[in-house]
């Protein structure tokens, strides 16, 4: 969780990630913001997040990232 | 002398003359009385068609009118605090109604920049288009309050009875190198000039839907409004959440039967890099995909082709200051380069050439020089701003016998073998960044106001598509640069990198050493 925080605060310095719950859904993170989110998290991780993942949802909070992010590496 | 120009205007109503349209009220009332029942704009929760569009517009003009904010001497300015809504567009058209020119604001901007924006412009009203729950911004009017106005047929009247084609229609705001962002004024006649080349180039049908991509403070947005006014086409305005779901915005686009999708390059690319063609859902109504904002990438245009392989795709190019685009390439079945798509050539009615430094016009192949403009499409100048209208918008020195305005772009371009123009690279600092035109300038200058650092310079990184800001101090301060950024600039402003230095390199000059700074950007980007 440590590492996810680290890598989504580089892309954004000011968003409090460890406490936003609305990532998404309040437009803390806009359509640029998400590109890059996927494109470090793909890199970092070795994962390989699809289209159809791309849903509020999976991206509202950390905690919904790192589960994505462990739901794809198991896949 | 009015009320004698009135009757004969009365008389004859106001219809364009054989298509001689002098203001753009006439395209619109030319669509509600041809096609009443057609949508004409749609978003998310509402949806209006050409006879209430009419309406409604005309209950804001009276409104304006009546109130205190019609049009004086001259039009003046009405702010529009805009939303991805149809309100936005009833409104501009309401201003252009009182007899003024209207300004996109996009409410959302950092207060110190919406201050600069407000100061410039003094509007006479602002009309509140988002249903925000609290605006700080004093003489600010709601819609609701407005759109169930009265009409006020004879004030209307009155009111255009003196209009003339080269009356601003609309001022847009777009970066300015001294921190000062600049409203470009566009008249009526530019954007009438503007649907009727596009008309004689791309052959617009009526009915279409055009998909809105662009935010309304975007002059993108221009050609989805008027391109679809003038063909009593449907605006269907696409919330913006959907740019975050490649997926879905697909499935928006084929279940609106969207036919013309005019985008920035940048959202085409949310489509592209994420292969939401590929899905089970495709728009296969689009007959239409036309593109501008920065160099749309070879591969990107070959993954788009690949899924919709039937539709126009065109690149346009072009500044706010000419009114949306003065260049337009049909992209061919087969492509010229694997590595650039030209610009091409320009629209009809439309001057475009290069110059070299000494203000000699080039016409060879392969040379490089600064790409200007004249004709029709150029804009009025920058809204209460003489020095850098006059800076820009010049005379063009080929021709002295008699005064031609141009307006000089600051792209250096080319003509390929086939005498395409070629966009080659920026004479100054402005950059093309997340879809929007940005002065390095203009961050540099509000940087350099806060008092945590001595000095800082920006430097856009092309290849890894990154502004990063070089910043000298007694100790890093990341953190507190970023917080007072986001008070002062939009999001798009912001660099996504910072490099602290207790002593930047300087130059012999005693400036900063950009060159030595730029040579060395790989080493900060990981």
């Amino acid at each position: 969780m440590e590492k996810l925080l680290e890598i989504l605060e580089e892309i954004r310095p000011d968003v409090d990630f460890a406490n936003e719950k609305k990532l998404i859904d309040d437009g803390v993170l806009d359509s640029f913001d998400i590109i890059q989110v996927v494109m470090t998290l793909n890199e970092n991780y070795g994962i390989d997040i699809n289209v159809e993942d791309l849903e509020p949802d999976n991206f509202n909070t950390v905690e919904a990232m790192m589960e994505l992010i462990t739901k794809l590496q198991n896949e | 002398m009015l009320k004698y120009k009135r009757r004969i205007r009365k008389s004859l109503g106001f219809p364009a003359f054989n298509n001689m349209y002098i203001n753009v009220l006439e395209l619109l009332e030319e669509a509600a009385k041809k096609n009443p029942d057609t949508v004409a704009l749609s978003d998310e929760n509402n949806s209006v068609t050409y006879r209430e569009f009419l309406l409604k517009a005309k209950s804001i003009g009276s409104y304006l009118a009546n109130n205190k904010c019609g049009r004086l001497n001259a039009p003046r300015p009405i702010g529009v605090l805009i939303g991805r809504n149809i309100e936005s567009i009833i409104s501009f058209m309401g201003c252009v109604y009182s007899g003024n020119f209207y300004v996109p604001i996009d409410i959302t901007m950092p207060k110190a920049r919406l201050d600069l924006m407000l100061d410039t412009l003094k509007p006479a009203a602002i009309i509140d288009a988002a249903h925000n729950e609290k605006v700080s911004i004093p003489n600010t009017i709601k819609y609701d309050e407005m759109v169930n106005c009265n009409i006020d047929e004879e004030k209307l009247t009155d009111i255009r009875t003196i209009s003339i084609d080269t009356d601003p229609l609309y001022a847009i705001f777009t970066s300015g190198s001294t921190g000062v962002p600049k409203g470009v004024l566009v008249s009526h006649r530019s954007v009438i000039d503007l649907v009727e080349q596009f008309e004689v180039a791309f052959g617009f049908e009526s009915n279409l839907v055009f998909a809105n991509q662009a935010p309304f403070d975007f002059d993108v947005s221009v050609k989805d409004i008027y391109n679809a006014i003038k063909h009593s086409s449907t605006i269907e305005i696409i919330p913006k959440k959907y740019f975050m779901m490649p997926a879905k915005l697909v499935e928006y686009l084929a279940q609106k039967n969207v036919n013309v999708m005019i985008w920035a390059v940048s959202a085409l690319r949310i489509i592209a890099d994420f292969k939401a063609l590929s899905l089970k859902i495709k728009p296969e109504s689009v007959k239409y995909i036309m593109f501008s904002g920065e160099a749309m990438p070879v591969k990107t245009l070959k993954y788009l082709r690949s899924e919709l392989p039937d539709v126009t795709y065109v690149n346009l190019y072009g500044p706010t200051e000419i009114t949306c685009n003065c260049t337009y390439y049909k992209i061919p079945q087969e492509l010229e380069s694997e590595t650039y798509i030209p610009i091409g050539k320009p629209f009809r009615n439309t001057k475009v050439f290069l110059i070299d430094e000494n203000g000699a016009l080039i016409d060879k192949e392969g040379v490089k020089g600064e790409l200007c403009v004249s004709g029709t499409c150029l804009a009025l100048g920058y809204y209460n701003n003489p020095e850098k209208t006059s800076e820009v918008f010049r005379f063009d020195k080929n021709i002295s016998e008699y005064p031609v305005r141009m307006y000089c772009t600051g792209d250096i371009a080319y003509y390929d073998k086939n005498m395409n123009l070629v966009f080659a690279s920026r004479k100054d600092f402005q950059i093309k960044h997340m879809g929007h035109r940005i002065e390095l300038g203009e961050i540099e200058a509000v940087l350099n106001t806060y008092s945590g650092i001595r000095i800082a310079c920006c430097i856009f990184d092309k290849e890894a598509q990154k502004i990063i800001c070089f910043y000298e101090s007694d100790a890093e301060c990341m953190k507190d640069i970023v917080a007072f950024l986001k008070e002062q600039l939009p999001k798009y402003m912001w660099p996504n990198k910072y490099v602290w230095y207790e002593k930047l390199p300087y130059n012999k000059n005693g400036k900063i050493d950009r060159k030595l700074l730029s040579e060395n950007l790989k080493e900060f980007i990981k």
